[in-house]
């Protein structure tokens, strides 16, 4: 049993944008607006409150978790606030929008938040837990609920597991609606709320399913009096990620991707075919393929440094390929010294060779460079790295090269 | 013996006609594998040739199979109908079904998961997998079976099986053997994504009982606990030597490693929690990638 609760697993979206797909499936969420400019948020506040609630809350968007407890680089506390009035909701997005707002989940250089969603205050009676997710084991979708809401669920599944309600799912049929019931049933829901439960979980199911989600969250599910007096459960706040693979087939999800929510680098190594992840290390790698990506970064840790980076240039490694890998890779300036560990099988050492050269007069690169190549035709890449008159330093075995590229880097 | 396949294995390739099926089927062919069909809707009645040889194209798997007698496929076809080819080989009873496409919906493979619960008949292998290699006594193992897209000539035929999650890592290990001058009975990679048809144990298993290999080196990395399964079976049962590696210690909670199933999440799939399994079940650790074979060398 694997969460998948994290910010990058796949395709993210705002709150806003995941709780307009699960309504498309039925689910109840309360009312709400999303802001992009502040000319927008007076006329949603105004809404809001002519709908007859009297707060108004107003809430950023921005991929991460810990919102509320968020801190504006400002110095403005709190990511999510509400406001007794149209003015109070106004002032509130004027110190937001468009600020940096740090949470636990952002790291210290935090997001900017270019999105506020306008929302009813709602009336919170009681708070829950529902996620669906592929559940690894047995390659099914599994669906958990706890009554531990508005926590942080792997704390409550270390804690207290016995909180936590699962329910599986088989594929060839969908939920059955004696599934949801049962499932409504371990929240403790009676009555009307017992079938709103019955309905929204079937919904939020469905919403999985349906658009090919890696994971949808809501935390909290929470039961809410209406202004009315009446009960019924909403999702308050829900989390959606999306299967990248599945995009193809819903181009109207695809555009609520949002580029400002993911790194500058990352985007621009995946016009390239590059996978690119940035991390904290002093060295970087260029690698084909993932395992052997992350086998080089291990091997870079074990000889007493940090890896700057995963890259993974994938089964070609062209000229331009390397060209725009070592440009990202130097645009980091921690990045102190390169490796590249290359496995060619199928592909020609002697082209990747042609195109690391290549690579280096074109960046003018001054740091130490470590090259390891193995396989197809790799005499003669040897041969053209050793003639290129450029300061490359070559490795025979994946230990050689990065004991070679960590000493070169403490000189 | 070998695992899965033998030199004599008919082989066919869906999606044979496309510029990455083809160029795999073509190096199979110089491998000396015995690629006796393609498959590409459509194209039924043309050939394929390469160096040589003319090799039928049909309309469907069950065709294929009952003019030529194939038993294991390739699959190239592009992500969208990759699931509809898994399932067309299975309902056509072939006995292995090799999926190579990478980037298959996760929904897609879930549904081809329950669709294949209880057939007896057919394994499949991968997604997103370099495929399986049984080497051959020729030079640079020519003449071995080779479905997927491994380079043939890095194998040398003989008693170690290897198996892996991914592919450059895999060749890493053969290539390491092979320059020892010690080979392979077959090297199988099952792919990185969350959702595949064969798991590290099955593969375990299969080699425990093949009377021809007698070491094991399994490549794992971060992400589920198929890695913890398998070592929990091999402390259990597996009468022979098995060395193991787990790529991804340095990678950071959260972080999708370039394959889909690579991922520290809520603690879980660590490479730290799977190392420890593998040591409490015997399983010789390379603690680098480049110490692979030799780990499993000095046990044997």
């Amino acid at each position: 049993m694997v969460f998948n609760s994290s910010l990058d697993f796949a395709m993210n979206i705002h709150e806003y944008q995941a709780k307009q797909l699960l309504a498309r499936y039925g689910v109840a969420v309360p009312l709400e607006i999303p802001a992009k400019s502040l000319a927008e948020v007076r006329p949603a506040a105004d809404k809001i409150v002519a709908s007859g609630s009297s707060r108004v809350v107003v809430k950023s968007q921005i991929h991460a978790g810990g919102r509320g407890k968020g801190t504006f680089k400002s110095g403005f506390q709190g990511g999510v606030k509400v406001a007794g009035s149209v003015d109070e909701a106004v002032s509130f997005a004027e110190k937001m929008l468009g600020n940096v707002l740090v949470t636990k989940q952002t790291g210290t250089e935090g997001r900017k938040v270019q999105t506020l969603l306008i929302s009813e205050g709602c009336k919170i009676k009681k708070e829950f837990y529902l996620a669906v997710l592929l559940d690894r084991a047995n390659s099914r979708p599994l669906i958990m609920a706890s009554t531990e809401g508005g926590m942080d669920i792997e704390e409550v599944a270390e804690k207290f597991p016995e909180k936590i309600f699962k329910e599986s799912i088989d594929p060839a049929v969908g939920i059955m609606p004696f599934q949801a019931r049962k499932i409504s049933a371990a929240l403790g829901l009676k009555g009307d709320l017992f079938n709103a439960g019955v309905k929204l979980i079937t919904g939020v199911y469905n919403t999985w399913w349906e658009c090919d989600a890696s994971m949808v969250e809501l935390n909290p599910l929470a039961v809410v009096e209406l202004r009315d007096g009446k009960e019924t459960v909403m999702a308050l706040d829900a989390k959606i990620s999306l299967d990248d693979n599945a995009l193809y087939r819903h181009k109207d999800i695809l555009e609520m991707r949002d580029l400002n929510e993911e790194a500058p680098l990352e985007i621009e190594a995946s016009k390239f075919s590059l996978n690119y992840i940035k991390l904290d290390g002093s060295i970087a790698c260029l690698v084909n393929g993932a395992g052997l990506a992350m086998a080089t970064m291990d091997i870079i840790q074990h000889c007493g440094s940090s890896p700057a980076n995963f890259l993974d240039v994938g089964g070609g490694a062209s000229k331009e390929q390397v060209t725009a890998a070592f440009k990202i890779i130097l645009s980091d300036p921690n990045v102190k010294g390169i490796l590249v560990n290359i496995f060619g099988g199928i592909m020609d050492c002697n082209v990747i060779a042609t195109g690391i050269v290549a690579a280096v007069k074109e960046t003018g690169l001054k740091l130490p460079l470590v090259v390891r190549l193995e396989g197809n035709n790799v005499v003669a890449g040897k041969k053209t790295l050793a003639e290129s008159g450029v300061a490359i330093i070559t490795g025979d075995s994946m230990a050689d090269a990065a004991q070679k590229i960590v000493k070169a880097v403490s000189k | 013996m070998s695992i899965l396949v033998t030199s004599n294995t008919k082989v066919l390739v869906q999606g044979i006609t496309g510029s990455f099926g083809a160029k795999h089927a073509q190096l199979s062919i110089d491998y000396g594998t015995q690629v006796v069909a393609g498959v590409t809707p459509g194209k039924g009645g043309q050939f394929f040739e390469h160096g040589g040889k003319k090799v039928p194209i049909f309309d469907t798997v069950a065709d294929a199979v009952k003019q030529t007698g194939a038993t294991a496929s390739a699959i190239f076809v592009p992500p969208p109908f990759a699931a509809d080819a898994i399932l067309e080989g299975a309902d056509a009873g072939l006995e292995l079904v090799v999926a190579i496409t990478e980037g298959i919906p996760v929904r897609d493979m879930v549904r081809v998961k329950r669709a294949m619960e209880g057939n007896t008949k057919t394994r499949l292998i991968g997604p997103n997998c370099p495929g399986v290699v049984t080497p051959g006594e020729g030079k640079d193992s020519h003449g071995g079976c080779r479905i997927g897209i491994a380079p043939g000539y890095i194998h040398k035929k003989g008693n170690i099986g290897v198996v892996s999650r991914s592919g450059t890592l895999t060749y890493e290990a053969v290539w390491q053997l092979t320059s020892r001058g010690v080979g392979q009975s077959t090297c199988v990679g099952i792919g990185g994504d969350p959702v595949n048809g064969t798991s590290h144990l099955d593969v375990i298993k299969l080699f425990n009982d093949d009377p021809e290999t007698h070491g094991i080196i399994m490549i794992g990395e971060i992400g589920g606990s198929a890695e913890e399964e398998a070592a929990e079976w091999i402390k259990k049962h597996c009468k022979k030597p098995v060395a193991g590696f787990i790529a991804g210690a340095t990678a950071p909670p959260g972080r999708r490693m370039g394959h889909a199933g690579a991922i520290v999440s809520g603690g879980k799939g660590t490479a730290e929690a799977k190392i420890a399994a593998f040591k409490a079940a015997g399983i010789g650790i390379a603690v680098t990638p480049s110490e692979m074979a030799d780990t499993l060398l000095k046990m044997m």
